[in-house]
């Protein structure tokens, strides 16, 4: 029973931050009907800037602040330099774009700083604190709890309280309409891959301490968890891109917890897999009419 | 009253190669109503599309006041006094009935009077009162003209395009409309340029009444007159 509760925290833990990534995945797709698959590499990029910050200065959240900078910045490049060129009238052009993305950011990566793991710091304790003879949480496990939910909360606020939260939602429903309204967007777009991009960076580095450490390929497999989680909640949703991330996480880590971690990217695809066999639009799709 | 507010010369355009319209020339003066009539693929609501931005003329020019709207993009138009409601009038069914409207006014710097602008909206139209937390959606037809109208008006226009308002809706709904807009030119100066095929409510709104024949214009006259002249209306409206 402590082993299941252990495990059950454990994975919450993980599943926040896929839930942070599935969300980053989430507002892209829902601002331009794009998957960005290469998220996972820009995230990498963005904590590798950490990395180099943390190493000049020694301080952690300096780091850490650039790593969220370094990730806002990114996407917007992206999106102006790179996105915004593609062809969209074919859907697959943007994913291929985007794998190619992956591959030149992955390679850049690895000849600037090697292809060897980089020891990734934790600014709190990993070891869990125990409660009544039973180990819970640690206070890492804490500190990502809380930078979800504060980043959850914050993109809750910006989306349906401010100004500029509403041109977001107007331009990602009816581009035209809010072009006539006045509404750049462009720059609206711009704005989504940005904030998107620096969620991404901001769950590499709440996740890249918990594994092996920094290295150019640290990211795929949580990419491809948190995939799933947002596919598992479907791709509008961003209560879903929550919700799922959290189960993809307890999934993975009873899995790893009772099964062994070798199983885990196995368990990860076979989830993706009954997914889109079974409920391809996800469990939070809205319910559409059928086409006759 | 001013002189012309907004002015077309000799404008052309069309999707790809495609031309549709051809040679267009008009004058809408400050403060009146101008309804453009015609068959269906006369170009009405190309013209319209083309004077909003949203279509790039290939040829001629367009004037706001005697200014030149060449390479004004089409989000600054609204600055400018310009406000298009587009065919199917554009609700956006995602969102509420109030983020609908406050859109409508969210270009405008001064926040005050973007939120008097919405307490006016729901005083013209108050079922939108009533229904402000709703989705556009959610709307019926009536109310979803309502909104699109608010909507446009919230931003304070002093020229409103109008694509077939009366389209889809029941007959007192159009009058309701019609009667709205002489309301706002005689107590605001609104100036109005509306597409319409329902021929009879438009011309009796409107103060110059545009026929449109195969992209061009082929008759501009004062709405009484295409109203009254029997000889007139056989041999460009075909009624």
């Amino acid at each position: 029973m402590d082993r299941f509760l252990f495990l059950t925290l454990d994975g919450l833990s993980r599943g926040a931050v896929y839930a942070a990534f599935a969300l980053a995945l989430v507002l892209i797709w829902r601002a331009g009907r794009i998957v960005n698959f290469a998220q996972g590499a820009m995230a990498v990029a963005a904590a590798y800037v950490a990395y180099s910050v943390t190493a000049a200065t020694g301080s952690y959240w300096l780091g850490f602040g650039a790593a969220l900078l370094a990730g806002l910045l990114l996407g917007a490049v992206v999106d102006v330099a790179v996105m915004r060129l593609v062809d969209h009238r074919s859907p697959l052009n943007p994913v291929i774009v985007a794998l190619g993305l992956v591959l030149l950011i992955q390679a850049v990566l690895g000849m600037v700083y090697g292809n060897e793991y980089l020891p990734a710091r934790a600014p709190f304790s990993r070891t869990a604190l125990t409660v009544g003879g039973t180990a819970v949480l640690s206070p890492y496990d804490l500190f990502v709890f809380a930078t979800v939910g504060v980043v959850g909360a914050a993109l809750v606020w910006i989306f349906t309280r401010t100004a500029i939260g509403l041109r977001m939602r107007a331009a990602a429903f009816a581009p035209e309409v809010s072009r006539l309204l006045g509404v750049n967007v462009g720059g609206m777009l711009t704005l989504g891959w940005a904030l998107a991009s620096g969620v991404g960076a901001l769950a590499a580095m709440l996740v890249i301490p918990t594994g092996l450490g920094l290295h150019p390929y640290a990211m795929d497999l949580v990419f491809v968890s948190a995939f799933t989680a947002a596919v598992l909640g479907g791709l509008d949703s961003p209560p879903g891109a929550v919700v799922g991330g959290l189960g993809v996480g307890l999934l993975l880590s009873y899995v790893s917890g009772y099964a062994g971690g070798d199983l885990i990217p196995l368990a990860v695809l076979a989830l993706l897999l009954t997914v889109l066999l079974l409920r391809p639009g996800g469990l939070f799709a809205p319910v559409t009419a059928r086409r006759v | 009253m001013g002189g012309d507010l907004l002015t077309a010369e000799a404008l052309a355009a069309g999707y790809g190669p495609v031309p549709v319209l051809r040679d267009v020339d008009l004058r809408v003066p400050s403060g009146t109503i101008a309804a453009v009539i015609g068959a269906n693929g006369a170009g009405k609501t190309t013209l319209l599309r083309t004077l909003s931005g949203m279509l790039r003329p290939t040829a001629g020019r367009i004037l706001l006041d005697g200014r030149d709207l060449r390479g004004t993009p089409v989000e600054q138009l609204v600055r400018r006094g310009v406000a298009h409601v587009p065919e199917g009038r554009g609700v956006i069914g995602e969102l509420t009935v109030e983020e609908n409207l406050r859109l409508g006014a969210l270009w405008r710097r001064d926040r005050t009077a973007a939120a008097r602008a919405l307490d006016e909206v729901y005083q013209l139209f108050e079922p939108l009162a009533r229904r402000r937390r709703h989705l556009g959606h959610q709307l019926s037809g009536g109310e979803r003209q309502m909104l699109a109208l608010g909507r446009a008006l919230a931003g304070r226009p002093r020229l409103l395009l109008l694509d077939e308002p009366s389209l889809g809706l029941a007959p007192r709904v159009v009058a309701q409309t019609m009667a709205l807009l002489r309301q706002l030119r005689d107590d605001t100066g609104l100036t109005v340029l509306l597409v319409e095929q329902n021929v009879r409510s438009a011309l009796a709104v409107a103060d110059q009444g545009i026929v449109m024949s195969l992209g061009r214009v082929a008759l501009a006259a004062p709405a009484a007159r295409l109203r009254d002249d029997a000889d007139l209306r056989h041999a460009y409206l075909g009624f």
